[in-house]
Order: structure tokens, then sequence, then C-alpha cells
């Protein structure tokens, strides 16, 4: 009696499991093609114009980036932010900062966790295939970061050095490919990399050099570190929109083509990177191709 | 499920779990070593081990476990120099299961003091009428009874150790936690698929462990 009522729970229970791996799977369908063919009868302009409200997704430990302090966030990107809302028609007090890491800014744009993301976000064929991409709106490059007093020059010079960077980022996998002889230490942010280049468990740090720049200038390593300078790849920085969503993509490009005539951009800049002293990059608009 | 299909993301799932097992297997041995050490602390008659015992577990089991492992890297390693290995990857390994061992010590000293509990005070006056020093009455008379009593709680600790062992991956072990991380960061469109596989494989290694240790509590329980 017990095991006949035993094998009935293990039955359901897995019939259970069965039907919520088939529900999952179709998720994961209606995610790339449902959800999104939903949005792109409206699409970020849309809905912008009708709720007047805009969910952005931002990184939140990147000084000069995108950096939140309390409930505030910071940086150029959150200044793009801004200027691609104002753009819209959406002010900055009704858009929603979402906090997104490197690892879940395609998922959050396939669910429509958010509608668009400006964070360090690098333009990147795998992710095209994902999610559209407007801009680029800066073009980055992979660099080191190191104490002021290092003699590393390049990347060249990595083997057997510890270099450290966020597991699963473009940066990583491009040490672990291109030069396999570093020692990699990922952690799962890049402050927890700086701590550890402070302490010297580490002999460099690498990501993109704006990005570095920001830690650079942050004012409890004042003089401690330096950036390289000599960036061993191109890291086009876009603003990620919902894979259908092409008239939005091609708005929020129209937008920047804007910000860039108009002085905003050079604003948003000098407000925050260019504190540290580099002056403003132009915007260059004829790279503004991406939006498929 | 193609995800699956290619041999480097099937590689990636599997050195994940085999990192989960050997960070659980190691910190197993030596949370169980340091925490029936803590427990004999705690019931000794020495005041001052006493206190060490009970600083012990106040601390770690009220410490946040992702703290105390990045404290290890962080501190241990980066601030005061303790290098266990040339190999960072090996280096991250052990400075987490110095972590979890402990952390998870704490939780053992518990269980097993509950379980020194469960014996009756006769056994361990009985003990000491016949002239066994506190060590003694502890590893021949009361530990063996104690121990059969807290089989069960201690496979539930062993449970919950082996899913605390993805914390590892906050400093970079390439645990099955980091592994799906970088999976999901690789095929966004596969989300929900990513994340049944990996729970399924936890709970696929979880649940005989917890049965088997139920069955084990039971068969080796001193009936009274």
């Amino acid at each position: 009696m017990r095991i006949k009522r035993m094998a009935a729970v293990v039955a359901v229970s897995m019939l259970a499991l069965s039907v919520a791996a088939c529900g999952g799977d179709e998720g994961g369908d209606d995610a790339g093609t449902g959800d999104n063919g939903g949005s792109t009868a409206t699409g970020i302009v849309g809905k912008a114009e009708k709720s007047k409200r805009l969910v952005v997704g931002v990184k939140a430990d990147q000084p000069g980036l995108g950096l939140q302090t309390g409930a505030q966030y910071e940086g150029f990107d959150i200044e793009i932010a801004k200027i691609i809302a104002k753009g819209l028609g959406v002010d900055a007090g009704s858009i929603e900062w979402k906090t997104t890491v490197s690892a879940n800014r395609e998922p959050f744009l396939q669910q429509g966790q958010v509608d668009l993301v400006v964070a360090t976000y690098t333009i990147n064929d795998e992710r095209k295939e994902k999610v559209n991409f407007a801009g680029p709106y800066y073009i980055a490059g992979q660099d080191l970061l190191v104490p002021s007093a290092s003699t590393l020059a390049g990347p060249e010079g990595l083997a057997g050095k510890k270099v450290c960077s966020v597991a699963g980022s473009t940066p990583a996998k491009r040490i672990k490919t291109e030069f396999p002889q570093a020692q990699l230490q990922e952690f799962d942010a890049y402050s927890k990399c700086v701590t550890a280049l402070a302490g010297g468990s580490v002999d460099a740090v690498t990501t993109d050099d704006i990005i570095l720049a920001g830690y650079a200038a942050q004012s409890q390593y004042a003089g401690k570190f330096k950036v390289v300078g000599k960036t061993f790849s191109e890291e086009p920085y876009g603003i990620g929109l919902a894979k259908a969503d092409k008239t939005g993509c091609e708005k929020v490009n129209e937008i920047l083509k804007a910000a860039a005539g108009d002085g905003s951009y050079k604003a948003a800049w000098d407000a925050t990177l260019g504190k540290s002293g580099k002056a403003a990059p132009e915007l260059d608009t004829s790279k503004l191709t991406n939006c498929a | 499920m193609d995800v699956f299909s290619d041999p480097d993301n099937q590689e990636l799932f599997l050195t994940g779990f085999s990192w989960i097992l050997r960070l659980t297997g190691i910190s197993a041995a030596l949370a169980l070593v340091l925490g029936v050490l803590l427990a004999a602390m705690r019931v000794s008659p020495v005041p001052v081990l006493r206190g060490i015992g009970t600083v012990w577990v106040n601390t770690f089991r009220n410490t946040p476990l992702t703290l105390i492992i990045v404290f290890c890297n962080l501190g241990l390693f980066s601030t005061l120099g303790l290098k266990l290995s040339d190999d960072i990857a090996l280096n991250n390994f052990w400075l987490s299961v110095i972590g979890l061992s402990a952390y998870t010590a704490a939780f053992v000293c518990e269980a097993v003091r509950s379980g020194i509990n469960t014996v009756p005070a006769g056994q361990a006056e009985a003990a000491r009428a016949i002239g066994l020093t506190f060590a003694q009455t502890l590893r021949i008379v009361v530990l063996p009874q104690a121990g059969r009593a807290v089989i069960a709680p201690l496979g539930s600790i062993l449970i919950a150790l082996t899913k605390n062992s993805t914390i590892a991956g906050v400093i970079g072990v390439a645990e099955a936690a980091n592994a799906m991380k970088v999976l999901i960061n690789d095929n966004g469109d596969a989300v929900i698929a990513i994340f049944l596989v990996f729970a399924g494989t936890f709970v696929a290694l979880l649940v005989p462990t917890g049965y088997f240790f139920n069955w084990l509590g039971n068969r080796l329980a001193v009936r009274r």
C-alpha cells in the first residue's frame, strides 16, 4: 500500500516536472519571438509615448560610467540614457533605473524586464543575434590597470602574471583565448579586482580603458594606479534594445545624432568621465548603422 | 536543449560540478573534524576552551558565507599574504575550502553538541566513576552515542554545504553557479533550460544524499 502510494507520488511529480520542463522551453521561445513580437507593435517609441516611462538597465559599480550611490545613479551611461529618454519625450525623473551586470543584459532585454540597456555594452555579432544595438556612442578598448610603479607595458608582458577581470565578461574571455599564459583571477565585480590590485594579490586589472580610468580617478586610489594606455581591442559601446524593435533602434540613433550636434553629448562627457582630464571624444555619426 | 550539445558547454558544466564535489568533499571532511573538536571544547571543563568554542560558533554561524569567502581572498590572501598555491585557480579553491570549513564547522559543532545532550547524564557519570578522564569519557562513551544520534542532522548540513559551495564562485572558482552564469551570458535565449539543468543536477545529487543519511541515521540510532 505504502509502496503504491509512493510510486504514485513519484509518477505525479515526474509528470509535473516534465510539464514544467516543456513550459520552460516554450517560455524560452516566447521570450525570443512572442513577447518581442508583442513589443514590436509598440516598441520603446510607443511605450515612451503612451506611458511616459522607461526602464533602463545600467551598471551600478563602474565609477564614471554607471555608479550607484544610495538610490542615485551617476555616470556617462546614465547621462546618455537621460539624453535618449529626453529625445523620446520621457523626463529624467520618470526613468526607472535597473542595475544590470554583464551576465544578465541580454536576458533582461529578451524577457522585456528593461526597455533599454546602457551599461558599457559592447556591440558584437554574437550579441547582435539576441538584441538590437543603437550606437555606438563611444569606442572603448580593452586595457590594463596596473600599480603606478609597475613596468608592465602591454598584454604581451602578461605571461605568468596574475590579471583580474569579471567572470563571464568579454575581457575575461579575451584573456583566456588570446593570452592563455596569463593567470586569470575572476571575481563577480570589478570593484573586488581593484581591491585585490591595491592589496597586491593581482598584477593587473583588465577591462575597457574608460572603466579603468574611472577607477584610477577614484579619490581613495589617487596616484596609486595607472592605465597602461595600450588598448588591445575595440569595444564599441552600444545601447541595447529588444531584437524586434528596429524602429526604436533607429529612433535612438537619430537622438544620438542630434545630441552630437547640439553639444549635449559633450556636456554629458564633461560632467562625468571628462573629470578625469580626458577630452570629450567625437561621436562618429557615420557609424550608427547597427540596427537590424 | 542544444546549449548542452556543444562540447565546450558540456565541459563547462562538468568542470563546474567537479569543483562543487571537490569543494564539498574536502570541506566536509575538515568541517567534521573541526566541528567535533569545537563541540568537545564547548562541553569541556576548561573555561578558556569553552570560550573559544562559543566565540567561533557565534562568529561563523552568524556571518554571511559570501562575506567569509570574500574575506578569505581579499583578507587572508590579498592583505595578509596567505598563499596556498602558485596556481591561481588552486589558490582560490583552497581559500574557499578554508572559508567553507570554518563556516560549516560551526553548524557541525552545534549538531554534535545537541547529540551529546541526548546521551543520558548517567553514562558520563558512570564513565567518571570507573576512573576515565574527560577526554576518555568523551571519546569512548559519549561521542560514539552522540554521533549516532546526529547522523540525519549532519546529512542536512552536508546538503547545505554542497549548495553553499557555489559561493566559491564569487572569488573565481569555476564552480557550477559560475558555469551557469557564463552559459546564461552566452545563451540568453535558453535561460530557463540552463537553469533547469543546473538545478536538476543539484537535486539529483542531493535527494539521494538526504535519503541515505536518513536511512543511516535510523539504522545506527541508539535505541533507548
